[in-house]
């Protein structure tokens, strides 16, 4: 079986986000990235299918420029076979579906993460799906195969919903389908030796255009109200913050 | 030429989130035409009438009261273009996001999520990113457009109309049904998370999932949803899809309240869109504090009930 997983190269959670040139672009200075969580969870499960399904291999695929090399790098690692980038930016979901739905035919399933952390679309698993005309499921929790049958569980508001589909398939990951996986010693010394191709991205003509960032207006601060007087937190949110 | 707007029912009636979706579409000036899928109650059709749509859809095929993806966005399509509608707005759901992102790809639509505010001129549409850190700006560029807004980008209001119902109906094939739903689990009766407006969490400091009773009560008294933080669902003290945060569900509430959780950074993240923050800890140096628009240091087993009589006697 060949398992295609996804990746987003993406700032670690405890960023602090800014914007430079105007509110045009990221400020990247200080910022640690990393493999996208979600995608990170995508990732863990592929590698769990492949320890247990012989002669299954894992590709991993990142739409993004040079600099995403460690964190694709780090994929391998973690126990992907060899890997693809994309060299373009990732500028938005339907540019990104388009660039993977190029590389994806052949592959059983394709994984990726629910969302990615930096532009929270979480539509690139469904437009995928839409483009190689096969199924897409999301957020799923549980993947399982039995066969080319997929058995799966999918958070919904709420609850949760049990889903079968057969393969080829997208599923979009989130937790707990897996625990994220570290990469040890010897994982890291192979994954500078393995496989990473670069391709050129499929042309088109964007659909949308961003045109400016910007941060949401400072909180003001915290009014402290004593535990003895709880009723005043109550008066408070009442007349003062009128949400109650 | 009027806006479509996909209705999203729950049980038999209209989703809070879909009446601010109403709301959005009517704002936009054009007529709001609504489409709505499966078993409906009748009431329901009143409600869209009022709250803003000319015109209902309604698609009575009992395969559609099932979440069919795949098909939703079938008939999406099939609706956009026999009411030469350009724009479709419906509200961010785990049903909604993916039938609509599916959409734009069959109608060649620009696509936008996670939408705040009402488009500027131009069709520039705010987008919340990097989970509640930031806004983006994006102008959607194509003659179609399909536009999935998070909560609250507009109030859900009534405007006094009454709505044309007319059945709708769309052949649907074998393909469009390619996931089969083999079961579901949903807290019944319960305010669903994501669409409360009043959010009682618990963390780690809540000690155990036999505290959670008097939580419970305290949201019970507030018509509250109950959400937890990630730990709390990694040990099972509480469902998974009561989880908040940066790798749960994004709440955006009238009022959050937070007892016996740190604040990390993670949890944040899924909390930020609320209008009016709470947190009670014992910890006076928490850091969830700094995100506080009101605070409690105290012990959460000690301040919980009293809260709760302080509101029931309010009341
Ligand atoms: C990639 C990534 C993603 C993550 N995603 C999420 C996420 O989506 N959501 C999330 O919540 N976390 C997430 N986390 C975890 C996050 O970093 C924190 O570990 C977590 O939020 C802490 O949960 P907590 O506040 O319940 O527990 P703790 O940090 O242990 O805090 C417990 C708090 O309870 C207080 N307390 C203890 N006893 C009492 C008492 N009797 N009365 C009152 N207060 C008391 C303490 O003072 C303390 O502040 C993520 C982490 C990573 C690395």
């Amino acid at each position: 079986m060949k398992i295609l997983v996804c990746i987003s190269h993406v700032p670690d959670t405890t960023s602090k986000i800014n914007f430079i040139d105007n509110g045009t672009k990221f400020d990247t200075n200080g910022v640690q990235f990393i493999i996208g969580p979600y995608d990170d969870y995508a990732l863990a499960r592929a590698i769990e299918l492949k320890e247990a399904n012989a002669g299954t291999t894992v590709t991993v695929l990142n739409v993004g420029l040079a600099e995403t090399e460690p964190t694709i790098r780090k994929a391998l690692a973690i126990g992907a076979d060899d890997a693809i980038r994309v060299n373009a930016e990732p500028t938005d979901s339907l540019f990104v579906a388009t660039q993977i739905a190029e590389h994806a035919k052949g592959y059983d399933l394709v994984l990726m993460g629910r969302e990615s952390i930096d532009y929270n679309s979480g539509v690139v698993h469904a437009m995928v799906g839409e483009m190689l005309g096969i199924p897409s499921v999301s957020p799923v929790m549980k993947l399982d195969l039995e066969g080319t049958t997929v058995k799966m569980q999918r958070e919904i508001e709420g609850g949760k919903e049990s889903v079968e589909a057969s393969l080829p398939l997208v599923a979009g990951c989130q937790e707990p389908i897996a625990e994220w996986k570290i990469p040890n010693m010897r994982g890291i010394m192979s994954a500078r030796t393995k496989p990473l191709k670069v391709v050129e991205p499929k042309t088109t003509e964007a659909s949308v255009k961003t045109q400016k960032f910007e941060l949401p207006a400072p909180k003001g601060a915290v009014k402290m109200i004593s535990a003895d007087n709880v009723a005043e937190l109550v008066t408070r949110l009442k007349t003062e913050a009128k949400v109650l | 030429m009027a806006t479509l707007v996909f209705v999203e029912v729950s049980d038999g009636k209209v989703r809070k989130t879909s009446l601010e979706a109403l709301a959005y579409a009517h704002q936009m000036g054009s007529g709001v035409t609504a489409i709505v899928m499966g078993t409906v109650s009748a009431s329901e059709f009143e409600t869209l009438g009022k709250y803003g749509a000319q015109k209902v859809l309604h698609v009575a095929d009992a395969r559609l009261d099932h979440p069919a993806i795949q098909a939703y966005a079938t008939v999406l399509t099939k609706a956009m273009q026999d009411e030469n509608a350009d724009v479709l707005v419906l509200a961010n759901s785990s049903l909604g996001t993916p039938a609509a992102a599916k959409v734009a790809i069959k109608t060649n639509a620009s696509f936008a999520s996670n939408v705040v505010e009402l488009p500027a001129p131009g069709f520039v549409v705010k987008r919340s990113i990097y989970t509640g850190k930031a806004f983006s700006f994006v102008e959607l560029k194509n003659q179609k457009k399909v536009i999935a807004i998070k909560k609250n980008a507009a109030e859900a209001k009534e405007v006094g109309g009454s709505a044309q119902i007319v059945a709708y109906s769309v052949a649907l094939s074998d393909s469009d049904f390619n996931t089969k739903i083999t079961g579901t689990e949903k807290a019944t009766g319960d305010i669903l998370l994501p669409e409360a407006e009043i959010v009682v969490s618990g963390g780690r400091g809540m000690k155990g999932p036999e505290h959670w009773g008097i939580l419970e009560e305290l949201a019970k008294t507030l018509r509250a949803a109950t959400g937890c933080s990630k730990p709390v669902s990694d040990m099972h003290w509480r469902p998974h899809h009561e989880h908040v945060g940066q790798t749960g569900v994004k709440v955006a509430p009238q009022l959050y309240i937070a007892i016996g959780i740190s604040g990390a950074i993670q949890h944040l993240a899924g909390v930020n869109s609320s209008k009016c923050i709470v947190v009670i800890n014992k910890d006076a140096d928490a850091p969830f504090f700094k995100a506080a628009d009101y605070g409690i240091v105290g012990d959460a087993f000690d301040v919980i009930p009293k809260l709760t009589e302080a509101i029931k006697a309010m009341k």
